[in-house]
C-alpha cells in the first residue's frame, strides 16, 4: 500500500488518539521523541489527503462518514497539529504519563471531529474531547482543580448530550445525519446550535471556560486553549455560516469579557476572558457568513490558536517558576525571565493586532467584512472590543507580570523546552503577520484582500495608541482598577451558589414540614407504619435488618396500589 | 443425535456436576469441573441460539412426556439470548474464581462453594429455558437458595446478615410469584406456558387473573430489584465474595427481568397488560424514580462495591424503562441492555475483585494512587465506567441510544431528557473513583501493592474488550434483541 492510500484509509486524528495510549510504555528521551513524532506523522497524513475524499462505514442502521476532506477541515487540521506539536514540546519536562496521554488523545479526538462527515461521528469525537481533556485539569491535583474539573466535565458532556438529542431529532425530521450546513430552521438545529454554543462559550454558557482553564496544570492549559473552543468554531462555521443571530452573539462575546478581564487578578483567568473575547470575533465572522467573513474566521482561529497558546505558555512559565500567577503578587520579572517576557510581548502584540503580527492580518478580514455588509453597530462594538483586547491582554498581561512595581521575586529563566515551544509559536505569530500569503492561500475561499493598506494600518495604530494612552493615564493617576484578591461574580454563581442554596432551603423546608406533619398526625398513619415495621423488622440492636420490614411494606404498598389502580382503571 | 438433546444438557450438566463437586472434596478439582461445565454450557447455549435463529423455536419434551402434561423446555430467540448471557458470564467468571476464591474463602469450604455456584448456574439457566410456570418457581428457588449460600461466604461478617436479609426478602418475592402461578392454575387448569397463553383469553376479565398478574409482577419486581423493592441488593452485592458479586450482578437480575418479560408478554399478552392493567405506567414511574434515586445514592457511597450495587439498581431502571414503552424499539433497548449491562457490570466488579485481591478493601480511601500501582486493573475500571456512563464506542451508548430513540418515537421528550440527564449522574460517581485512583497519592501507612495476577486480569479484560467490541459491532446484540422484541410483542416468528 502506498503512503497516500494508507493516509486515505485511516481517519485523521487516530494517529494521535491511538498512538497516545502507548506513551506509558516508553521512558525518557524515547518517550519524548515518540510524543513529538505523533503530531508530525499526523500532519504528514493531512498533507497527503486530497479534498473530496470519503471513507464510510455502516453501523446502527446509519451510514457513518468517518473521513470527509475539504479545505475547511484541512486548515483546522493543520493548525491543530501545529498546536499539538508546540504543546508537546512545552510539556516535555513533565514526567507524568497521565497528562501526556490525556493531552494527545484530546488533540487526536479534536482532530478526528474536524474530519467527521456526519453528525454521529462528530458526536463521538465531541464527547471524547470532553472525557480526555478533563485529566489535564484533574492533574493539577488540588481540591479546587478537582471540583472545577467535575464542573467542566459535566458541562462538556452535557453539551454532547444536547448535541445527541439534536441529532436524533434532526434525523427524525430530515432522515439525514450528514454534517453540512444546518441553519436555524427547526427545533433540532436550534438544539444543536446550543450544544455548539456551550463549547464555543457563548455568553451565559461561557463560564466553564474561565472556571476550568486557570485551574488546569501549567502545560494542560496550553492544550486546552487550543482545541475545545476552536472545534466549536469549526462546527459553527460548517453548520451555521450566515446565521444572523450569531453576529449579535459574537459582538456580545467580544465586549462583555473585557470588563471582567480588567478587574481579574489571576492572569491566566484574564487570558481565559480574553480567549472568550477573541472567540467573539470568530463567531461574528460566522454570523456574517460572506466568503470574506468566513475566511476571516478561519484565519483568525489559525492565528489565535498560536498567540493564545503563546500567552498561556508565557504565563504558565511564570507560574512554573514563581508559583503564583496573581497580578498583585508579580512584577519586575523581566530581569529574571527576559526571554519569556519577550515572547509574551510578541503574543500580546499579536492578540492586540499590531501591524506585522498575526492578529492584524486575520482580524482585519472580519472587521472589514462587518463594515462592508452594513453591520454598523457591530462594527463599532468590534472596534471597541479591539481596543479592549489591547488594554487587558496587550498591556495588562506583560505589564503586571514582567514590569509594574518590582515584586522582588527572582527566579530562573523558563526551562529550555518551554522557551523552544514559545519561540516556535512566536516565530509563527511574526511570520504570519509579515507574510500572510501562505495562510491566505489555504483558506476555504479565494482571498481578495490586502491587509497592509495605509487606511488599515493607520486606523489600527490610532486605536492601539489611544488605548495605550488610556491605560497610561489611568495608571499614572492611580485610578486603574486595582487587582483585588477576589473572585469575580459571574453567571456561574447561578449553579455554584444559588442552586445549592435553593436546594438547601427546599430540603430544610421539606424537613420542617415533615416534622410538623409527624407531630400533627401521630395518630393512625404513624401507628400503621410503626405496626408494620414492628412486626417485620426486629427492633433495638438488630436495627440493621430493618430494610426487611421496609421491603415488606413496599411490597404491600405496591401490590395494593397496583390492584386498586387496575380495578378502577 | 446429541444436538437434539441440547436443551436438557443445558440444565443437566451443571445439575449433575454440583454433587460431583461435593464427592470430589478437593477445591482445585471442583474448580476444574466448574470451568469445564461452564464452558460446555456456553457451547450448548451458542448452539441453541444458532439453531433458533436458523430454524425457529425449539420445543423439548422432558422425559418424553407430551407438552401440557409433562414439562416442556422451550427455546426461542428471547431466552436463547438470555441463556447466552448467563452461560457466557459463567464461562468467564469461572476461571476468574480460582485465585479469588483461594483469597477470600477458607480452604475447607472451596468444594462447597463450587457446588453452590453450579447449583446457582443450574437454577438461573433452568428459569430461562423452561416452558412450565411451576418449573420456573422450582428453578427460582434452586438459584435463590444457592445464592444465599454464596453470599454468606463473604469475608466480611456482615455477609451473613446480608444473606439472611436477602433470604427473607427473596422468599417473599418467590412466594408472591408462587401465589400468582397458583391463581393462574386455578383459572386455566394448566401450568404449561404456551397452554396458559392460549387459555387465558377466556378468563382475562376476572379479578383472579388480575390478582395473579399483580402478585407475579410484584414478586418478580422484588427479585429483579425494581426500585423500591431493591433494598436487599446493595448489601448482598457489597458483602458477597468478589466472584459471586460478578456472577450475580451480571446474571441474577437479568434472569428475573427475563421471567417478567415472559409472563407479561407471552402468558398474559400485551393487550391484557396494556388495556386491563396499569403496568406500563407503574413500570415507567418506578423505573424513572429508581434511576435517579439509586444514582444519587451511589454518588454518596464510600464502599465502591456498594456504589456499583446502587448503580445496578439504576441500570435495572433503564431496562424496565425500555420495557415500559411496550414498543419494538423500547423492548429492543431493554433486552440489549440486559446483555450490555452484564458486560459492563461484569467488567467493573471483576476489576474491583482484582483490587480487593491485592488491597484487601474496596473502600474509596484505599484505592488512592492505584492508577499507578495497578495500571491494567484501573484502566479496565475506567473503560467499564465509561461504558456505564454511555460514552460512544461502548455498549452503554448502544443501550442509551435505543432507549432515547424509543422515547422520541412516542414523542415523550421529557423522558428522553431524563435518560440523558441521568447519565450525568453516572459520570459523577464513576469519575469520583477515577480521580481518586489517578490523582491522589497512595496511602503511606499501607504496604505498596502490585498489579493483579493474570488469572484475574485476563477475564476482566475479555469483558472490557467485549464492552468495546459490542459497542461498535451491534449485529449480534441488537439483531437478536430486535428479533426477541418482535417475538415478545407477537410480531415475528
Amino acid at each position: 500500500m502506498t503512503a497516500s492510500a494508507l493516509a486515505h484509509s485511516v481517519p485523521p486524528g487516530l494517529v494521535m488518539l491511538i498512538g497516545a495510549l502507548l506513551i506509558p510504555l516508553f521512558r525518557g528521551h524515547i518517550r519524548s521523541a515518540y510524543m513529538l513524532a505523533l503530531p508530525v506523522i499526523g500532519l504528514l497524513q493531512l498533507l497527503l489527503l486530497d479534498s473530496g475524499t470519503h471513507l464510510s462505514v455502516q453501523t446502527l442502521g446509519l451510514q457513518l462518514d468517518l473521513l470527509r476532506v475539504d479545505q475547511l477541515s484541512l486548515v483546522f487540521g493543520y493548525i491543530f497539529h501545529i498546536a499539538a506539536f508546540v504543546s508537546v514540546i512545552y510539556a516535555l519536562h513533565v514526567n507524568d504519563a497521565t497528562q501526556h496521554v490525556s493531552g494527545l488523545t484530546y488533540a487526536g479526538a479534536a482532530t478526528g471531529a474536524l474530519f467527521a462527515g456526519d453528525l454521529v461521528t462528530l458526536f463521538v469525537y465531541w464527547e471524547l474531547t470532553a472525557v480526555t481533556s478533563v485529566f489535564l485539569i484533574f492533574a493539577r491535583r488540588t481540591p479546587s482543580a478537582y471540583r472545577a474539573g467535575m464542573r467542566y466535565l459535566v458541562i462538556q458532556v452535557g453539551s454532547g448530550v444536547l448535541l445527541l438529542t439534536g441529532i436524533i431529532l434532526h434525523h427524525i425530521d430530515t432522515g439525514s445525519i450528514a454534517f453540512d450546513h444546518l441553519g436555524l430552521g427547526s427545533p433540532a438545529t436550534a438544539i444543536i446550535l446550543v450544544a455548539f454554543g456551550i463549547k464555543a462559550a457563548f455568553p451565559l454558557l461561557h463560564n466553564w471556560l474561565q472556571d476550568a482553564y486557570p485551574e488546569a496544570t501549567v502545560t494542560g492549559t496550553v492544550f486546552l486553549s487550543a482545541f475545545t473552543t476552536k472545534l466549536a468554531i469549526y462546527a459553527l462555521t460548517r453548520g451555521y455560516a450566515g446565521t444572523e443571530i450569531l453576529v449579535w452573539i459574537g459582538v456580545t462575546m467580544t465586549a462583555f469579557p473585557i470588563f471582567y478581564a480588567v478587574i481579574e487578578n489571576d492572569l491566566r483567568r484574564v487570558l481565559a476572558y480574553s480567549l472568550n473575547n477573541q472567540l467573539g470575533f470568530m463567531v461574528t465572522g460566522i454570523g456574517i457568513g460572506t466568503d470574506m467573513a468566513i475566511n476571516g474566521t478561519v484565519a483568525h482561529a489559525f492565528s489565535h490558536i498560536l498567540y493564545k497558546a503563546l500567552l498561556f505558555m508565557s504565563m504558565g512559565a511564570v507560574l512554573h517558576r514563581v508559583g503564583t500567577i496573581k497580578g498583585s503578587e508579580l512584577g519586575g520579572l523581566y530581569k529574571s525571565m527576559p526571554w519569556t517576557a519577550a515572547f509574551c510581548i510578541v503574543g500580546a502584540a499579536s492578540i492586540s493586532a499590531f501591524p506585522l503580527f498575526s492578529g492584524f492580518i486575520s482580524k482585519a478580514l472580519i472587521i472589514t467584512a462587518a463594515a462592508e455588509n452594513g453591520y454598523f453597530i457591530s462594527w463599532l462594538i468590534l472596534l471597541f472590543a479591539s481596543a479592549g483586547v489591547f488594554h487587558h491582554s496587550g498591556i495588562k498581561i506583560p505589564y503586571f507580570a514582567f514590569f509594574a512595581h518590582d515584586s522582588g521575586k527572582r527566579c530562573a529563566e523558563a526551562p529550555w523546552n518551554m522557551l523552544v515551544a514559545m519561540g516556535i509559536a512566536a516565530a509563527f505569530c511574526i511570520g504570519i503577520g509579515v507574510y500572510p500569503a501562505p495562510l491566505y492561500e489555504i483558506l476555504p475561499f479565494q482571498v481578495d484582500f490586502a491587509p497592509y493598506t495605509p487606511t488599515h494600518v493607520l486606523t489600527q495604530l490610532q486605536l492601539l495608541l489611544f488605548s495605550a494612552l488610556a491605560f497610561a493615564v489611568l495608571i499614572r493617576y492611580g485610578v486603574y482598577p486595582p487587582e483585588l484578591r477576589s473572585t469575580n461574580l459571574d453567571v456561574d454563581w447561578l449553579y455554584r451558589r444559588l442552586g445549592p442554596t435553593l436546594i438547601k432551603r427546599v430540603v430544610a423546608w421539606i424537613d420542617h414540614s415533615a416534622r410538623l406533619l409527624k407531630e400533627d398526625t401521630k395518630g393512625q398513619l404513624k401507628d400503621f407504619v410503626d405496626g408494620v415495621t414492628r412486626h417485620h423488622g426486629p427492633e433495638g440492636a438488630m436495627a440493621r435488618t430493618w430494610p426487611t420490614g421496609a421491603t415488606v411494606l413496599w411490597v404491600a404498598i405496591l401490590l395494593g396500589a397496583f390492584l386498586i389502580a387496575s380495578f378502577y382503571a | 443425535m446429541i444436538a437434539a438433546h441440547y436443551p436438557a444438557l443445558q440444565i443437566a450438566l451443571p445439575l449433575i456436576a454440583a454433587p460431583l463437586c461435593v464427592l470430589l472434596r478437593r477445591g482445585t478439582w471442583a474448580w476444574l469441573v466448574t470451568v469445564a461445565v461452564s464452558w460446555t454450557a456456553l457451547y450448548v447455549s451458542v448452539q441453541l441460539l444458532l439453531q433458533v435463529l436458523a430454524s425457529g423455536p425449539i420445543s423439548y419434551e422432558l422425559g418424553g412426556w407430551a407438552a401440557p402434561w409433562g414439562i416442556e423446555y422451550r427455546v426461542d430467540s428471547v431466552n436463547a439470548f438470555v441463556l447466552l448471557i448467563v452461560s457466557g458470564i459463567s464461562a468467564i467468571s469461572a476461571p476468574y474464581a480460582y485465585k479469588s476464591v483461594i483469597h477470600e474463602i477458607p480452604e475447607h469450604q472451596h468444594y462447597l462453594f463450587y457446588s453452590a455456584y453450579l447449583l446457582c448456574l443450574t437454577g438461573l439457566l433452568g428459569i430461562v429455558i423452561t416452558g412450565d410456570a411451576f418449573n420456573v418457581f422450582v428453578f427460582l428457588e434452586i438459584s435463590s437458595l444457592s445464592s444465599y449460600v454464596l453470599i454468606s461466604l463473604g469475608k466480611d461478617r456482615k455477609a451473613v446478615t446480608a444473606a439472611y436479609q436477602y433470604l427473607v426478602m427473596g422468599t417473599i418475592g418467590a412466594t408472591f410469584f408462587l401465589i400468582g402461578v397458583g391463581l393462574i392454575y386455578a383459572m386455566t387448569g394448566t401450568l404449561n406456558m404456551a397452554d396458559i397463553a392460549n387459555r387465558i383469553d377466556q378468563v382475562q376479565n376476572t379479578r383472579t387473573v388480575l390478582a395473579a398478574f399483580a402478585f407475579i409482577t410484584v414478586g418478580l419486581g422484588l427479585k429483579l430489584a425494581l426500585f423500591p423493592l431493591h433494598l436487599w441488593l446493595p448489601n448482598a452485592y457489597a458483602y458477597a465474595p468478589s466472584v459471586v458479586t460478578v456472577f450475580l450482578a451480571a446474571t441474577a437480575t437479568k434472569v428475573a427481568i427475563y421471567t417478567m418479560l415472559r409472563f407479561v408478554f407471552t402468558l398474559f399478552g400485551t393487550d391484557f397488560a396494556l388495556d386491563v392493567t396499569l403496568l406500563a405506567e407503574f413500570l415507567m414511574a418506578l423505573a424513572l424514580v429508581g434511576v435517579f434515586a439509586a444514582s444519587i445514592t451511589a454518588i454518596f457511597q464510600n464502599n465502591i462495591k456498594r456504589m456499583l450495587a446502587y448503580s445496578s439498581v439504576a441500570q435495572v431502571g433503564y431496562m424496565m424503562l425500555g420495557v415500559s414503552f411496550f414498543s419494538v424499539t423500547g423492548l429492543t433497548g431493554g433486552i440489549v441492555h440486559l446483555f450490555n449491562h452484564a458486560m459492563m457490570k461484569g467488567a467493573l466488579f471483576m476489576a474491583l475483585g482484582a483490587i480487593f485481591f491485592r488491597v484487601g478493601s474496596v473502600h474509596i480511601d484505599r484505592i488512592r494512587g492505584l492508577g499507578k500501582q495497578m495500571p491494567f486493573t484501573m484502566f479496565a475500571f475506567v473503560i467499564g465506567g465509561l461504558s456505564l456512563i454511555g460514552i460512544p464506542l461502548t455498549v452503554g451508548f448502544i443501550s442509551k441510544w435505543y432507549l432515547i430513540l424509543a422515547a422520541l418515537e412516542r414523542g415523550w421528550w421529557p423522558i428522553a431528557g431524563l435518560v440523558l440527564l441521568s447519565s450525568l449522574l453516572a459520570i459523577v460517581y464513576v469519575w469520583r473513583v477515577v480521580e481518586v485512583a489517578y490523582f491522589r497519592d497512595p496511602p503511606t501507612n499501607h504496604p505498596k501493592v502490585t498489579e493483579a495476577p493474570l488469572s484475574l486480569l485476563v477475564p476482566t479484560w475479555i469483558l472490557v474488550l467485549a464492552n468495546i467490541y459490542f459497542g461498535v459491532d451491534t449485529t449480534l446484540t441488537v439483531g437478536v434483541a430486535d428479533t426477541a422484541a418482535k417475538v415478545l410483542l407477537g410480531l415475528g416468528q
